[in-house]
C-alpha cells in the first residue's frame, strides 16, 4: 500500500463517475430533500475539504449528526478538567479539548493562568510524562469508542502510580437511536463512522436497523469511499430495503476487533450521560470501572468546580445553538454568532472550537456555498 | 483525532512496531490488533494502537467493488467513459511525479 | 490609551495566535501599531500597507527597508538553523519588494545567560555563510545578554536595506492574472514540526531555508512590468499570502490542488500530523503574480534557476467572490480559509 495505491482512493476520474451516479440515483427518488445522516468529525472534514458537497446533486441533503467527540464533551466535563488543573494536578489533553470552553474558562484559558496542561498526541506520552516526574498526571480522555480501546489497552498494560485518568470517553451507537427517535427526524439513512466500526464491527447497528428500519453503510474517509457508500445509501433508500451494508470491508468486519472490544469493556462500562447540546444519552458515556477505581481521576481527586462558578458565563452563550446543530436539526448559517462573534480565535460554542466541529469546518471550508459557478 | 492512518510494519520489538507511512515512521503498539502481524504486514494505526491488520489485496477488492456500483450492462456508456479517461495519460499527472 | 471597546476578552493579553501571521495578528497590528503612527515624509510604501517591506522615495530610486525577528526554535533543524534563517527571510522580503540592488543588514542579537558560546559561534558561522552567497554585508548590530530563564536561547532580529528603481507591491493582481509558486510548499514548517515530534523520516524532510535574492532577479530581467505582485509565502503559507494578495487586490483566487507542488516527503507528514501543507510556513520560495500573456514564458525561467525546478502556476485571478481563494480539489470546490495564522509555533 504505497502512495500510489493509496492515491487510487483520490482518483478523480472515478470521482467524478461516482459523483454522476450518485446525482442520477437521487433523481430516481424525484423528490427532495433526501437527508442522511453522517455521525464523525472526520467525515465531516474530508466532505468538506475535498470539496464533495459542491459534487452532490442539490436534493441530497447530507447533514452532520453529533460525531464530534470534542463538541459533545459537556461542560460539567470540561470543568473538571479545568478544576483539576486549578489545583495544581498536571493535565494532559488531546489538542482539540484545549480551547473548548466549559462554564467560563477552558484548559487554555487556565494554561494562560500558570496551570500546568500538556497537549498530548496519545495516551502514551502522557505515561510517559508521569514516569519522569513524581508528581499527580491525570490524562483528560476524550474520544469515542476507537480512540477509548488505546485508553483501555494502555491501563491494561500497566501505568505509573502517578498517573490517572479523568474519563470523558463516548459510545456512538446509542445516540444514532436519539437521532432516530427525535420528532420531526427527516432522516433516511445513516453514514456510520468506518474506524468506529473497525472497532465495534459492522452487525453492531444491525438491530437499530431492524428496529427502525433506516439503513446503515458504513465508510471509510477517503472521497471514492464517502462517494461510494453515499451512492449504496441512497439506492438502499430508493429499494427501500433497510440494511447493514459494509463499504469499507478493507478494514471493517462484522464482528470487529474482538481483542480490542474485550479490552474496552474491561475497563470501561457504559454509563448514561449528558451529550453538549443533545442532553441525556443512554449509555453513551463510557466510565471506568469499579476495579480501576484506583486509577480513576474522579475518585482520586476531589474534584472542585464550584470554584468556576464565581464567574458568571458569557451572556453569547445563551446564543448559541451547538446543541441544534449537533443534533443536524440546524445549521452553522441559521446561528446568529457564526462568523461573527463566534470564530475559531474567539469561539463561543465548542462546535467553532474542534476541527471536527461543524461551524469550525464551515468556517474553514465554506460550508455549502455554491462554488459551481466559478470559473 | 480520528487520524486513522495506515502503514507498513517495518519492524517489531516486543508489542511495539515501528511503522512506515509513506516514508514517514512512528511507533505503533500491537496490544489490540486481533490478528497476529509481522514485517511486511499493513496495519491501521489509531492514536498509537495498531486497530486492524490491513490485507494487502483488499485496495483492488475495494476499488473492484466500487467500479460494480457504476457498471451497468455491457456497452454501458458511463463504464466506457470512465475507463476511457482512465486509460487516457494526462500530461499534468506525468511531469508531476516528483 | 483606552483599551478599543469592541475588543473581546480574549484580546486583553497577547496570546500565541498574536503571532502567527494570521488574521489575529493583522487585526493586533491595525489596533495598537498603527494607532497614531505618522505619514511618510517621502513618497513610498509605509505600514499601513503592511507590505513585505517599505520603500522610501531617494531621488529616482526607493530605498527598501525591511525587518523582522527570528524566535524559530529549534536552532537548527534540517535543512537549516536560526543563523541561515535570519539572513535569508530578510534578503527574501527584499527581494518581494523588488530590491535589485542588495546594500546591507543589520544583526540585533539577545542572548540568554548560559548560551554555550559554540552554539552562537556555529549560528554566527551559518549566518555569514548566507551573507557570502548572497553577497550582502552585515553592516551594524547590537549585542544583549538577559538572564538565564528570561529568554529562550537566542533570538535575532535582521534589518535590510537595499534599491530599487521599480517596488513590486503585493496588492497588483487583477483579472486573469497568473500566480505563479517557485518550488514545492510546506517543507519548512513541516521539517520543523517533524522534528519537534521526533518524528523519524525514511524520506528527506528539510527545510527550504534559502535566499531567494538571484531568482527573483531572473524573474525580474524576464517578466519586467508583467511582474505586478510578489509575496513571499512565510508564517500561515502559501494560504495566507495568497489571501493577502487576493484581499489587497480587491480580486478572488481560483487554486488548483492538483497543480501546487508538495514533495512527497511533506506529503506523508503532513497527511499524519493532520495539517495542510498550504498553511504551513516556507522560508525559501516565493508567490509571483504575473500577467496572462507573460506566465509561461517566466515560469520557464525561474524553472532554470535551481531553487526553482519544481516551480507551476497554481492559480488565476478571478473576479468573485473578492478576497476569497476557491480551492479545486479535482472532487468538487471549496474555500481556502484565511488560516487564523500560523498552526505552529515559533516557526521562524
Amino acid at each position: 500500500m504505497n502512495a500510489t495505491s493509496q492515491l487510487k482512493f483520490r482518483d478523480p476520474v472515478l470521482g467524478r463517475a461516482l459523483g454522476d451516479k450518485l446525482n442520477s440515483v437521487v433523481a430516481e427518488l424525484g423528490r427532495s430533500p433526501v437527508s442522511v445522516m453522517h455521525v464523525c468529525g472526520s467525515h465531516e472534514q474530508a466532505i468538506a475539504r475535498f470539496g464533495l458537497r459542491s459534487a452532490f446533486p442539490r436534493e441530497l441533503d447530507v447533514v452532520m449528526g453529533p460525531g464530534c467527540p470534542v463538541c459533545i464533551t459537556d461542560v460539567p466535563e470540561v470543568d473538571e478538567g479545568v478544576a483539576l488543573a486549578l489545583q495544581g494536578v498536571r493535565v494532559c489533553t488531546y489538542g482539540d479539548m484545549l480551547r473548548v470552553p466549559g462554564t467560563v474558562k477552558s484548559l487554555a484559558d487556565v494554561r494562560g493562568d500558570g496551570a500546568r496542561i500538556e497537549v498530548v498526541y496519545g495516551i502514551d506520552q502522557a505515561i510517559a510524562l508521569a514516569r519522569e516526574t513524581t508528581e499527580e498526571v491525570v490524562f483528560f480522555a476524550t474520544g469515542f469508542e476507537t480512540t477509548a480501546v488505546a485508553t483501555a489497552a494502555a491501563l491494561l498494560a500497566g501505568v505509573p502510580k502517578n498517573f490517572s485518568v479523568l474519563s470523558a470517553h463516548k459510545y456512538i451507537p446509542p445516540v444514532m437511536e436519539i437521532v432516530a427517535e427525535m420528532p420531526g427526524t427527516r432522516i433516511e439513512g445513516f453514514l456510520a463512522a468506518g474506524h468506529a466500526a473497525v472497532i465495534t464491527g459492522s452487525g453492531v447497528f444491525e438491530d437499530f436497523v431492524k428496529a427502525h428500519r433506516i439503513p446503515v453503510v458504513v465508510a471509510g474517509f477517503e472521497p471514492l469511499d464517502i462517494l461510494a457508500a453515499l451512492v449504496r445509501l441512497v439506492e438502499l433508500v430508493r429499494d427501500r430495503t433497510p440494511e447493514v451494508v459494509n463499504m469499507f470491508p478493507r478494514c471493517v468486519s462484522r464482528e470487529g476487533n474482538r481483542v480490542a472490544q474485550e479490552q474496552l469493556w474491561k475497563v470501561f462500562t457504559p454509563v448514561g450521560g449528558r451529550w453538549r447540546g443533545i442532553a441525556h444519552v443512554p449509555n453513551g458515556n463510557l466510565r471506568l470501572k469499579e476495579e480501576w477505581s484506583a486509577f480513576d481521576a474522579r475518585r482520586r481527586f476531589t474534584i472542585d468546580v464550584s470554584r468556576l462558578w464565581d464567574y458568571a458565563p458569557p451572556k453569547l452563550l445563551g446564543q448559541c445553538i451547538c446543541g441544534e446543530i449537533m443534533s443536524g436539526s440546524r445549521g452553522p448559517k441559521d446561528c446568529p454568532l457564526f462568523g461573527k462573534e463566534c470564530v475559531p480565535e474567539n469561539p463561543v460554542g465548542a462546535c467553532m472550537v474542534s476541527t471536527e466541529g461543524t461551524c469550525r469546518i464551515w468556517h474553514q471550508y465554506g460550508g455549502h456555498l455554491d462554488l459551481r459557478g466559478v470559473s | 483525532m480520528c487520524l486513522g492512518a495506515p502503514g507498513k510494519i517495518v519492524s517489531i520489538d516486543g508489542l511495539v512496531a515501528t511503522v512506515d507511512f509513506f516514508g514517514v515512521q512512528k511507533a505503533v503498539n500491537l496490544h489490540i490488533v486481533d490478528e497476529p502481524v509481522e514485517v511486511g504486514d499493513y496495519i491501521l494505526n489509531h492514536v498509537g494502537y495498531a486497530i486492524r491488520k490491513i490485507p494487502a489485496d483488499e485496495i483492488e477488492g475495494t476499488i473492484a467493488m466500487y467500479r460494480e456500483l457504476l457498471d451497468g450492462p455491457p456497452g454501458d456508456l458511463m463504464r466506457e467513459d470512465v475507463e476511457g479517461e482512465q486509460g487516457a495519460r494526462s500530461p499534468r499527472a506525468e511531469s508531476r511525479g516528483r | 490609551m483606552n483599551p478599543i471597546p469592541s475588543l473581546h476578552k480574549r484580546d486583553l493579553q497577547i496570546a500565541m495566535r498574536h503571532g502567527g501571521g494570521g488574521r489575529a495578528m493583522r487585526m493586533l497590528i491595525e489596533e495598537v501599531f498603527m494607532r497614531g503612527a505618522s505619514d511618510l515624509p517621502v513618497d513610498g510604501v509605509g505600514l499601513a500597507a503592511m507590505d513585505d517591506g517599505a520603500a522610501l522615495r531617494i531621488g529616482d530610486q526607493y530605498l527598501i527597508v525591511t525587518t523582522d525577528s527570528h524566535v524559530i526554535h529549534p536552532l537548527f533543524f534540517p535543512g537549516g538553523d536560526i543563523g541561515r534563517l535570519s539572513i535569508a527571510g530578510t534578503v527574501n522580503d527584499l527581494a518581494m519588494m523588488g530590491a535589485t540592488k542588495l546594500l546591507g543588514l543589520t544583526c540585533a542579537v539577545i542572548l540568554e545567560e548560559g548560551l554555550s558560546r559554540e552554539v552562537l559561534e556555529r549560528v554566527q558561522a551559518s549566518m555569514q555563510a548566507t551573507c557570502r552567497e548572497v553577497g550582502v554585508p552585515i553592516v551594524t548590530g547590537d549585542t544583549k545578554v538577559m538572564g538565564k530563564g528570561e529568554l529562550d536561547a537566542l533570538v535575532i532580529n535582521t534589518t535590510g536595506v537595499a534599491l530599487t528603481s521599480r517596488v513590486v507591491r503585493d496588492n497588483g493582481l487583477r483579472v486573469g492574472d497568473r500566480v505563479i509558486v517557485t518550488g514545492t510548499v510546506g517543507d519548512h514548517g513541516l521539517a520543523v514540526m517533524a522534528t519537534r515530534n521526533k518524528l523519524q523520516l525514511a524520506g528527506e524532510l528539510k527545510s527550504d531555508v534559502a535566499p531567494l535574492f538571484d531568482l527573483v532577479q531572473r524573474v525580474l530581467a524576464v517578466g519586467g512590468e508583467s511582474i505586478v505582485a510578489m509575496k513571499d509565502p512565510t508564517r500561515g503559507g502559501v494560504a495566507s499570502a495568497l489571501h493577502e494578495m487576493a484581499g489587497k487586490a480587491g480580486v478572488g483566487m481560483l487554486v488548483s490542488e492538483a497543480d501546487v507542488p508538495v514533495s512527497e516527503a511533506a506529503r506523508a507528514a503532513s497527511e499524519l500530523l493532520g495539517i495542510d501543507p498550504l498553511h504551513v510556513a516556507n522560508e525559501g520560495k516565493a508567490l509571483i503574480g504575473v500577467r496572462p500573456e507573460a506566465a509561461e514564458r517566466v515560469l520557464a525561467a525561474i524553472r532554470e534557476h535551481p531553487l526553482g525546478r519544481d516551480a507551476a502556476i497554481i492559480g488565476t485571478a478571478i473576479a468573485e467572490p473578492k478576497g476569497k481563494l476557491v480551492l479545486d480539489t479535482g472532487f468538487g470546490r471549496r474555500l481556502l480559509a484565511e488560516p487564523e495564522g500560523e498552526p505552529l509555533p515559533r516557526i521562524c
